[in-house]
């Protein structure tokens, strides 16, 4: 009686280690082609580990970018098979299709090398739609009770965990055809802070996204919702800025 | 490319139009149902200052939707900006306003 073969994690029944194919869009801003690369399957695989495994064992100047690798950082953001996802946390067989994948930097923003995308426009617009707070108090005023049932804080907790990975920004078509509109992430920070007693002064919130490129251009498609990895619900805070502009409109403001 | 003032002009025309609409359907169909002829319907319109305003208002808050909505369409899908897009919704919206304003003046002689 001769002993079973043990069967590896990578190994199928007949005793070859089954394999993904994998294009990688490779090259700059001035151009690029997609690369073919075959990748060992396994059975616990993130797309994020299929990208490291080709720059560390097929072609190591392959530039690609991530840091903590547990959906922390928002850093390893890519296209997979068209779609934008969070890379770290994306595991391989819910999105392959026909054991093939497509790998390709960010929608909607510049790329700097391979599935490196320039992040500056994303994080430009997340300024200019005045994303950092605005103190109301100094330190040496007391602090503010606020309870996390206020309503003002329902809406402000709905968005800030936001890990500005840009997946929503790279789902938008809206961004697509409209290069100056300030996109999903930004407006839902805008929201945020609109809805935060703490915030000094919430009509400049406003003033700062109902100009050209504002909260108005969104077309509700919901992609942003729909491809958030945290879950988070950038259309509906979009919504709520357009709601809040257009009272103030009515009341005979700006 | 919508800022405050086209994105409230685009929606408050909307909510214009709707009514409008919905009247416009509904006397066609029970003018339509009394047998009453082209003729006819013009002598009951001539003159009617609630017809000139009825379809005066119509055409005027089609006239601004349509053209703030093919403003981004246009943007959006072709690219176009500067005095290329304000040409193309000035003239889309001047032009519908002005076939529209002749028929009004057609159908309510005023």
């Amino acid at each position: 009686m001769t002993a079973m073969r043990k069967i590896t994690p990578s190994e199928d029944a007949t005793g070859t280690t089954p394999v993904l194919r994998v294009s990688v869009w490779r090259g700059t801003a001035e151009g690029g082609a997609y690369e073919e690369f075959e990748v060992p399957q396994q059975d616990n695989q993130t797309i994020l580990d299929v990208v490291s495994w080709i720059q560390q064992y097929a072609d190591p100047t392959l530039t690609y970018r991530f840091a903590c690798r547990v959906g922390m950082c928002g850093s390893c953001a890519m296209m997979v098979n068209g779609k934008p996802r969070w890379t770290c946390r994306t595991h391989v067989k819910k999105v392959t299709e026909g054991g093939a994948l497509t790998i390709a930097p960010l929608r909607n923003l510049p790329v700097i090398k391979d599935l490196a995308a320039d992040m500056d426009p994303f994080f430009d617009k997340w300024v200019k739609a005045g994303g950092h707070h605005h103190p109301s108090a100094s330190r040496h005023d007391p602090m503010p009770v606020i309870t996390s049932e206020t309503p003002g804080r329902v809406e402000a907790n709905a968005g800030i965990e936001c890990i500005n990975c840009s997946v929503c920004y790279a789902s938008c078509d809206t961004v697509a055809g409209n290069p100056d509109y300030l996109g999903p992430a930004a407006l839902q920070r805008a929201w945020t802070l609109y809805n935060d007693a703490k915030e000094a002064d919430r009509e400049a919130v406003l003033d700062r996204v109902s100009g050209a490129g504002g909260c108005h251009n969104c077309h509700s498609q919901g992609s942003c919702t729909l491809y958030c990895p945290n879950e988070l619900d950038p259309l509906s805070a979009i919504a709520g800025l357009k709601r809040a502009s257009a009272k103030r409109f009515f009341k005979g403001g700006r | 490319m919508l800022d405050m003032r086209l994105y409230m002009a685009q929606r408050l025309s909307a909510m214009a139009m709707g009514p409008f609409v919905l009247v416009h359907i509904a006397v066609m169909i029970y003018a339509i149902q009394g047998g009453l002829s082209a003729s006819e319907i013009l002598s009951r319109t001539q003159g009617s200052v609630f017809w000139f305003l009825f379809y005066g208002l119509f055409v005027v808050a089609a006239g601004l939707h349509g053209a703030i909505g093919l403003r981004v369409i246009a943007h959006e899908m072709l690219g176009l900006k500067g005095w290329s897009l304000g040409a193309i919704t000035w003239g889309f919206g001047i032009g519908v306003i002005y076939m529209g304003a002749r028929a009004v003046m057609a159908v309510t002689g005023l």
